[in-house]
């Protein structure tokens, strides 16, 4: 087995750093991980005023619907601008059954996947003839839909004040704003865990042989059509889940919530976190979280008016974006795994690797042609 | 065969432990400031109050409604200049919610969490609103004063929550008791904006109008507003309505009143207080004119389609330059936000800005120097309805009454009456066709005030 795939480093000889590796086996490995990530959020959050715990608390429930977008984009070269759509029926269903039935609230959670995944069925069947723009406009088509259709049946769907959501009581003496947090962190660390198992499966290597190439991939007995519909489910099932987390944050379920650059808001920070890493959602999430915050208090330190001020935020998006773009074409993840790369280079003078498929040094194969995540 | 079967710890695990460092140091430098200390209440001070709101500075919502937290300032920015209220001045912390309400529950909280404000004041609009509802409540913070007329902020399950403007349902029924006695036995119609607005104004014009009168009810999305809304216009005309009641907003009031003129269809408008500020929606009518490919002539003409509508007002407007209170805005306008009045001028929004300071400092005055938030809730149930504002009618607030104004006065727009004058030009201006009416939520019968109105104060701040 070791032998056959080239060296990843040659640290494989001489590092200490060795002793350290982690077990192969996915689900032990990414549990591990799972685990050391939740010890450190634990120290964060607890150590960490209630409206940094609540910020944690988004910026994981952004995760979720990012580390869904990475891998319908990264993986399976499908892009959605209806996720935020999804995560609008996600919320709905959970905010339904939190109004007319006194379930537990994972059950709740759980429907709120079931449905959004249910919806992503319905869009992704059709979807799967479609390609590129064609499919954007599609996606983006269903994102302009949904929100009128609430406000049609307002008796059902609450209208413009929407549905109350509540979320359950914290034990003891945690405060809301953490217990709220600690429900939205283990929901990203299960999916994230859960993508990660998946992507290195057999649907993984299915996913990536239909994106890199369809007719190859359906010669090599893929059924192309089914796997990207599964695709699609999967990543609508994260924006649900996303979606019901949005609205035990917000309180409320309304229309107002999920306006369409929600959706693009998603992509593009997907893009900036590493189209196709899921770790990288992090970075993704937490611009989106804090982006406006800083644009507002960088507008007041120059004083900016308030008509300058709406725009910055964008005009922020936007540079960062670019700049990304131009410094780390891999995004933010791929930017750091490179530099990283670079650092254990100067310190163990490790030959550059080569990536067998592209030609190009490892570090600079876009993280959607890679294997990697 | 996989590329790569195992990792070595360089990816997996430096990333992750970055990641998480990332997340770490971005809440690190945001942490919390340290908060108001020495103080009977969070956010008070022996010499400051800190209060906030979230409002749509930016977005489909900001035209007009960006100017109403600015214009609040400036009573405060006066009031601070003339010692504060019991020698604490007020400092106003506006956000920008962009009138979403997922940004409003996370500003909301910054508000009480992290800046730790007194009371959340003078926050705008129904759905952003309702989704910090529970959490002001469960926080004690008092959600006062918001700028929306829904019929649901008077609930005993939120004390803590005041409105403030008349609900639609109360300008429903003032402007349907109108119709009824001024337009009888023609046929209405309505053209409403799909949502709580909308029916809450309806349920108002039903309760009056006599259900065989209304021929055609036509709705909008606000969402989706783009273009004329010619095809309510033209179901309208075909249904024979001769009197058409409007829940617009501005934008969608022009949007109406168009596409109505192109197809020769002049019926009388009546038209709800939201969406029939002239200097608002005068220029609204121009611009659409334009873009439409009108000559600079035919958008001078459009802003005229006002022209004999018939609204409500709660205060006295704008046009009305001889009212006292017209002059002191004016003048606290041009004294404390001059930008602001070079700008936008006395119209519609800085007026209800500046109504709703004066009552937040009428509301401080009476909670007294040792302030605390049920205190203030305390004051505002018990001598709410001795607070002096512009508004024609005394504020309802009791211990079960949540709402504020709960009267108002017809108006008819009237190329005749005073014009309002405000930086962008001069707009129709209105003249009163009915006394001052109150009337409530439920079916209580629309009546005429026959109380005091009120006039500035000498002093607003008393210096006990």
């Amino acid at each position: 087995m070791r032998q056959q795939g080239p060296p990843r480093h040659s640290l494989d000889n001489t590092s200490w750093l060795r002793r350290f590796r982690l077990p192969t086996q996915p689900l032990l490995r990414h549990l591990i991980l799972a685990l050391c990530g939740a010890g450190i959020l634990y120290l964060v959050t607890s150590s960490l005023s209630p409206y940094n715990d609540y910020e944690i608390g988004e910026i994981a429930l952004y995760v979720i619907a990012l580390a869904g977008l990475s891998l319908l984009t990264g993986m399976n070269g499908q892009i959605s601008l209806g996720n935020g759509a999804f995560m609008a029926v996600g919320a709905y269903t959970m905010a339904l059954l939190m109004t007319h039935t006194q379930m537990n609230f994972i059950v709740e959670l759980l429907a709120a996947i079931g449905a959004a995944a249910a919806m992503g069925l319905v869009i992704g069947i059709p979807a799967t003839r479609l390609k590129g723009p064609y499919l954007a406009g599609m996606t983006l088509l269903f994102a302009l839909a949904l929100p009128p259709i609430a406000d049609k049946w307002s008796t059902t769907f609450g209208g413009d004040q929407g549905l109350t959501t509540t979320v359950p009581n914290a034990p003891g003496n945690i405060n809301p704003e953490e217990w709220l947090a600690w429900i939205q962190i283990i929901g990203a660390l299960i999916t994230l865990v859960l993508l990660a198992n998946l992507i290195q499966s057999r649907f993984g290597r299915s996913f990536r042989a239909v994106r890199d190439d369809e007719i190859a991939a359906s010669v090599a007995g893929i059924h192309v059509g089914r796997t990207k519909v599964l695709a699609f489910v999967i990543s609508a099932g994260c924006a649900g889940l996303a979606g019901g987390f949005l609205g035990l944050s917000t309180g409320v379920v309304n229309t107002g919530e999920f306006p369409l650059t929600l959706s693009i808001q998603l992509l593009a920070a997907m893009v900036l976190g590493g189209t196709g890493s899921l770790m990288g959602m992090w970075w993704g999430a937490v611009l989106l979280v804090y982006l406006s915050q800083w644009s507002t208090s960088l507008s007041g330190y120059f004083n900016l008016g308030s008509g300058a001020s709406a725009y910055l935020a964008t005009i922020i998006f936007g540079v960062v974006l670019i700049v990304v773009m131009i410094a780390a074409p891999t995004g933010i993840q791929g930017g750091l795994r490179w530099t990283w790369r670079r650092i254990l280079g100067l310190l163990f003078r490790q030959p550059a690797v080569i990536h067998p498929a592209s030609g190009l040094p490892d570090d600079r194969v876009p993280i959607y042609q890679s294997d990697e995540r | 065969m996989r590329y790569s079967n195992r990792t070595s710890i360089g990816r997996w695990t430096s990333t992750f432990v970055a990641g998480a460092m990332g997340v770490a140091l971005a809440v690190t430098v945001l942490a919390p400031s340290a908060g108001a200390s020495g103080s009977s209440a969070p956010g008070v001070t022996s010499n400051t109050i800190s209060i906030g709101a979230t409002v749509p500075l930016t977005g489909p919502a900001a035209p007009g409604y960006d100017e109403i937290a600015p214009a609040m300032n400036a009573v405060f920015d006066w009031v601070n200049a003339h010692g504060g209220v019991n020698g604490r001045k007020i400092h106003y912390t506006y956000l920008d919610d962009g009138y979403n309400p997922a940004n409003t529950a996370t500003l909301t909280r910054k508000l009480v969490l992290q800046d730790t404000v007194f009371a959340d004041v003078g926050s705008l609009g129904t759905p952003t609103q309702t989704a910090v509802q529970a959490f002001l409540n469960s926080e004690k913070v008092p959600q006062l004063f918001i700028e929306s007329g829904c019929n649901c902020w008077s609930n005993p399950k939120y004390p803590e929550s005041f409105g403030w403007q008349p609900p639609y349902t109360v300008e429903g029924k003032i402007l349907g008791a109108y119709i009824k006695a001024n337009f009888a036995g023609k046929k209405v119609g309505y053209l409403t904006q799909d949502d709580e607005f909308g029916q809450d104004f309806i349920k108002g014009l039903d309760m009056e109008l006599p259900s065989a009168s209304v021929v055609s009810r036509q709705t909008y999305d606000a969402a989706t507003l783009a273009g004329p809304l010619s095809n309510q216009v033209a179901a309208l005309k075909s249904a024979g309505a001769q009197v058409v009641a409007l829940a617009t907003i501005p934008a969608a009031t022009a949007l109406a009143m168009l596409p109505a003129a192109a197809i020769g269809y002049q019926p009388q408008y009546v038209i709800s207080n939201v969406g029939a500020d002239a200097p608002t929606v005068g220029p609204l009518l121009s611009s659409f004119t334009q873009k439409g490919g009108g000559t600079a002539a035919q958008a001078q003409a459009a802003a005229g389609l006002l022209n004999g509508a018939i609204t409500d007002s709660y205060f006295a407007p704008e046009s009305e330059v001889s009212n006292p209170w017209v002059q002191v805005e004016k003048k606290l306008l041009v004294d404390y936000a001059p930008s602001l009045y070079a700008k936008s001028g006395l119209d519609g929004n800085t007026q209800y800005g500046i109504a709703l300071g004066y009552t937040f400092i009428q509301a401080l005055q009476a909670a007294g120097k040792n302030l605390t938030r049920s205190g203030l809730l305390t004051a505002i149930a018990k001598s709410g309805m001795n607070f002096v504002t512009p508004g024609f009618v005394p504020l309802s607030y009791s211990s079960s009454v949540h709402y504020g104004f709960q009267g108002a006065q017809v108006i008819k727009l009237s190329s005749t009456a005073p014009p309002a004058v405000t930086p962008t030009g001069s707009w129709i201006g209105g003249t009163a066709v009915s006394p001052v009416e109150m009337t409530n939520v439920g079916s209580g019968p629309v009546t005429k005030y026959t109380g005091k109105i009120s006039t500035p104060p000498k002093k607003l701040v008393s210096t006990s």
